[in-house]
């Protein structure tokens, strides 16, 4: 078996084994063969980061079976300079969530923790699929346990979340199924997304797919105007949920921007680049600005989750080099900083049982600990020079300007937004005098809370001191990427 | 005309027949209420059968006997063999149900549905139209006493009358319409009606007159709309373990007769009746899946799930022949085939637990019944959100397979009509999985009505982790039963 199997099969097995013998007289087991489990399946994923060979962009650590011969698919895998940062990104969260629902969750432990780890597993199977089949299976496999997660952890208002999540995602993904079932009929029966990107196609065709594509990937990412979800499902999420949603979920849908809709179809690409463009800059500027007026945390984070996914379409649609590195580079920081935002809210939410922004205040007062993490984080989210937060968006700026400098000007200002409704939440939660006795009566953040906190705070200080690895690894990726989307495709 | 070849052909028909006698007979000599040994004698008759089925489909051989009027070929003998698995399947969830109806007072429920499995046996390898309305009726019979075995119970005796209503109205529809086959070509002889229609000698009017009749008949006994109006009410009026047993096995029959019918012996007017099973199967999925969102009963939400699984199926047949060119027809009746027998396989699965949960003196067929089933009993949970997903097509589930299979054909004929029946499909199965969502949705996320621990007997608790699991791993590995059904249809059209 090879490593990227691993990365895949190691947190899948050992969710089922946890869903098979698991109950919650012996939760405390449980827990710890789930963090077993997660460090397991990361360990698997860091010798993908050390044998990673930097400066081509072939597909590195191959794999390919014959898997279904009736229709050609094959159990192919393999990773780029794109897929190496998003897998090891998913095993790393997945440690960091098994840690944060240590005590919090009490109730049918080991379906929780199981759910977390095949989910695991399912999204690392995206990222190294190559496989048009392969792919849309962990794609939509992914569903079933985040339904789950949602339905069962989540809020008072879950159903209505759990539905609308499944249920708008599915309708993106099946029309992508189409498109997929296309694709293999025209290149003459095969699901090789490699072979695919060679692949002739009329402007029609391509204007289709790019479109069924866009459907599937920009419900995910979420684009404006198909973002209602995500506020909404964030809400009622419970934290763990959030903070894998946020962190490595979206970034499903911004990497099937990559893997499929840009070279597959570069022609129609760069027709709708001003579409993607525009409505890219729609959700940095105008959902920034809606972000500044929420009441509650969890809605405020996931609105500028919207607001800074947008900068990781804008960055692919520019076509420069900056631009798409910059793009990866927000996915990247995006996950650590939002998943870390969303852990914080579940700190405080542990105790409070209040998202509501108003019920809090002075924070620092009873929690110097963990106000300093939160302004680490709020700062990260800012795009404060340093941070992870800081090198994307300045690299998809910087790119933005070099394409046409009042996109550059429009992007710009959201850093603005961003500082803003980060800055003024921190203000209003933990600065100030102590709002309540709720508040009073906080307590700091415990070692486990601390640890999780700070497996963060590492990612994100080292990303933003030292982006070197981060840019080497995906740079021939990139170069070669815009390469070949320079090229037309036409007959 | 019969020579030795003919007994070969028809071994475990004979099987069957001797055995359920047999049977019978020593059921007169029973008085437990359980019917034990009837029970086990059933169930080994049934894996004989199945063995037999099973060796004679792995042979590839294709037989004629008796002067063509059966054939032994590997697509049938395959159907066979799923179809006898279903019903041991079927028995074996349905007799603690049964026990608790006093359905066992006689060894009927057994007995009858031997005989329904040899009506089956006899459509599926019917090479002659006489000989698969005969089947048909065997079968249906069998059903409609199956339907009214709790005499005393005015529910089940009124779905038992509308079911056999309908059904022999339907009959008459399908003998009409092979009536008239007979009076345009002169024969009964499935390959023989094949041959002289595809002479074009025969008018093409009075065939299609014909041919209306035929489909309109098989649409009712597959319950395609707009001719579905007996399933919901015969699903949910027929005691559980009935339900299962004409909503599982004779659907592998009733593909069965549409390909021997439509495809074997009326291909050259498969423009024709393509597009009416195009209308039937929009109108399936339009009702099936708008319909269902409405029922709170599970056993009619089902039903109305299986009108619209069978629309998709038979948007698979649809793309066989593609401007009178058959090179796609493989491809789209071997999805069909993978289609229907997933199907059945999730359908043992979703009544299964339905028949789990049903105790003594309570149904718990209302979806709210479901409530927090997952606490109550995970496994169970499991296998019956495996079920809902599966119905769904989501991957990695077979059901999902089952879907791309079928889209697959419809893409791969070009034409835009048919991406734009693909896209429809989508669309609806989108709809689909609203109505099972809110299955899981219950299980999982409502809080239960009791806290009782669901138990089963130790054969029923088996067969079912079984069946829930062989959901799952055909979901992964589904590459074998889909060569399977190719390899059968593509044996089946050399003919």
């Amino acid at each position: 078996m090879g490593l990227l199997s691993l990365a895949i099969w190691v947190p899948i097995a050992f969710g089922t084994a946890l869903l098979a013998f698991g109950r919650d007289e012996n939760a405390r087991g449980v827990r710890w063969v789930a963090l077993i489990g997660a460090i397991a399946s990361f360990l698997v994923t860091v010798p993908l980061f050390t044998g990673f060979q930097n400066g081509t962009a072939a597909m590195q650590f191959v794999e390919k079976a014959s898997w279904i011969t009736r229709f050609n698919v094959s159990y192919h895998l393999g990773i780029d300079g794109f897929s190496l940062w998003m897998v090891l990104l998913t095993s790393f969260i997945t440690v960091v969530v098994v840690i944060s629902a240590w005590e919090v969750i009490t109730e049918r432990v080991n379906q929780y923790m199981g759910a977390f780890l095949i989910l695991s597993g399912l999204m690392i199977g995206v990222f190294a699929a190559l496989d048009g089949i392969l792919f849309y299976v962990f794609f939509e496999a992914t569903l079933i346990p985040m339904y789950l997660i949602i339905g069962i952890w989540g809020g008072p208002n879950k159903i209505y979340a759990a539905f609308k999540f499944f249920l708008y995602t599915l309708l993106g993904s099946l029309l992508m199924l189409v498109a997929l079932i296309y694709l293999y009929n025209t290149s003459g029966g095969s699901f090789d997304i490699l072979g695919w990107h060679k692949l002739k196609l009329g402007s029609t065709a391509q204007t289709f797919l790019f479109f069924a594509f866009f459907a599937a990937f920009a419900v995910k990412v979420p684009m404006w105007p198909v973002h209602t979800w995500l506020p909404d499902v964030h809400v009622e999420a419970p934290t763990g949920g959030s903070a894998v949603l946020a962190a490595i979920m979206l970034k499903l849908g911004a990497y099937g921007f990559l893997r499929f809709s840009m070279p597959i179809a570069p022609d129609a690409s760069h027709e709708w680049a001003w579409l993607m463009i525009a409505l890219s800059l729609i959700a940095v500027i105008y959902v920034g600005l809606v972000a500044l007026v929420q009441q509650d945390m969890k809605k405020l984070v996931a609105y500028s989750s919207v607001a800074h996914m947008g900068f990781v379409t804008l960055g692919f649609f520019i076509f420069n080099e900056l631009g798409v590195s910059g793009g990866i580079v927000q996915m990247i920081a995006h996950g650590f900083v939002s998943g870390a935002m969303f852990l914080g809210i579940g700190v405080l939410y542990d105790r409070v049982h209040s998202r509501q922004i108003a019920d809090y205040g002075g924070v620092v007062n009873t929690m110097p600990k963990f106000a300093a993490f939160a302004l680490l984080f709020a700062m990260a989210n800012c795009g404060l020079p340093g941070t992870a937060g800081f090198v994307g968006e300045w690299m998809v700026i910087l790119g933005a300007v070099k394409a046409n400098f009042w996109i550059g000007l429009a992007a710009a200002t959201a850093l603005i937004f961003g500082a803003a409704y980060t800055l003024w939440m921190y203000k209003r939660v933990y600065l100030g005098p102590v709002g309540n006795d709720h508040v009073k009566e906080l307590s700091d953040i415990n070692a486990r809370e601390f640890l999780m906190l700070s497996l963060l705070a590492i990612a994100v200080l080292w990303m933003g001191l030292y982006p070197k690895p981060f840019t080497d690894a995906m740079d021939a990726s990139v170069v070669e990427l815009l390469r070949h989307v320079a090229v037309s495709k036409l007959p | 005309m019969i020579d030795k070849l003919s007994w070969v052909a028809i071994y475990p028909e004979i099987v069957l027949l001797v055995m359920a006698c047999i049977i019978a007979l020593v059921d007169l000599s029973t008085t437990s209420a359980r019917r034990t040994r009837t029970y086990v004698l059933t169930l080994l008759t049934l894996a004989v059968v199945a063995v037999l089925t099973g060796l004679a489909a792995n042979d590839g051989k294709t037989i004629y006997g008796f002067g063509g009027m059966v054939v032994s070929d590997p697509m049938g003998n395959w159907l066979k063999c799923f179809a006898t698995v279903a019903l041991m399947v079927t028995l074996v969830y349905g007799r603690p149900y049964a026990a608790d109806r006093a359905m066992l007072r006689g060894g009927e429920l057994f007995t009858i549905s031997m005989f329904a499995l040899l009506g089956m046996f006899v459509m599926i390898s019917g090479s002659n139209f006489l000989l698969i309305y005969l089947g048909l009726e065997l079968l249906t019979l069998s059903s409609y006493a199956l339907v009214a075995l709790r005499r005393d119970h005015a529910v089940a005796s009124e779905a038992a009358m509308k079911y056999f209503v309908l059904g022999a109205m339907a009959s008459g529809f399908l003998l009409y319409g092979l009536s008239m086959m007979y009076g345009a070509t002169g024969s009964l002889d499935v390959n023989e009606v094949f041959k002289i229609i595809a002479s074009g000698k025969v008018n093409h009017q009075v065939l299609v007159f014909g041919l209306v009749f035929i489909v309109a008949g098989l649409a009712f006994k597959v319950g395609a709309a707009p001719f579905h109006m007996w399933v919901p009410d015969v699903y949910q009026g027929a005691p559980t373990a009935v339900t299962l047993l004409i909503g599982a096995a004779p659907e592998l029959a009733a593909f069965a007769i549409i390909i021997r019918l439509l495809v074997e012996g009326l291909l050259p007017l498969a423009f024709d009746w393509q597009q009416m099973l195009a209308l039937l199967a929009i109108a399936s999925l339009l009702v099936g899946n708008l319909a269902a969102i409405a029922q709170t009963n599970l056993k009619r939400m089902l039903a109305y799930s299986t009108i619209a699984q069978m629309g998709f199926m038979l948007l698979g047949l649809v793309a066989g022949v593609v401007n009178g060119n058959t090179y796609n027809a493989q491809f789209a009746y071997s999805a069909s085939m993978f289609y229907i027998v997933t199907y059945v396989l999730t359908t043992l699965a979703s009544f299964g637990i339905i028949l789990l949960l049903a105790r003594e003196g309570f149904e718990s067929e209302e979806i709210t019944d479901l409530a927090g089933l997952n606490q109550r009993s995970p496994l169970y949970a499991g296998v019956m959100a495996i079920a809902m997903f599966s119905l769904a097509g989501l991957p990695p589930l077979v059901g999902f397979y089952a879907k791309l299979a079928v889209l697959q054909a419809l893409v791969a004929s070009g034409q835009a009509l048919y991406i734009g029946l693909a896209v429809f499909a989508v669309v609806m199965s989108l709809i689909g999985a609203f109505y099972y969502l809110r299955v899981v949705k219950v299980m999982y996320f409502d809080a239960p009505v009791t806290v009782s621990t669901v138990s089963a007997p130790r054969d029923v608790r088996t067969v079912l982790s079984i069946n829930g699991l062989l959901i799952l791993v055909l979901g992964i590995v589904p590459g074998g039963l889909m060569a399977l059904c190719a390899k059968a249809i593509v044996a089946t059209l050399a003919n």
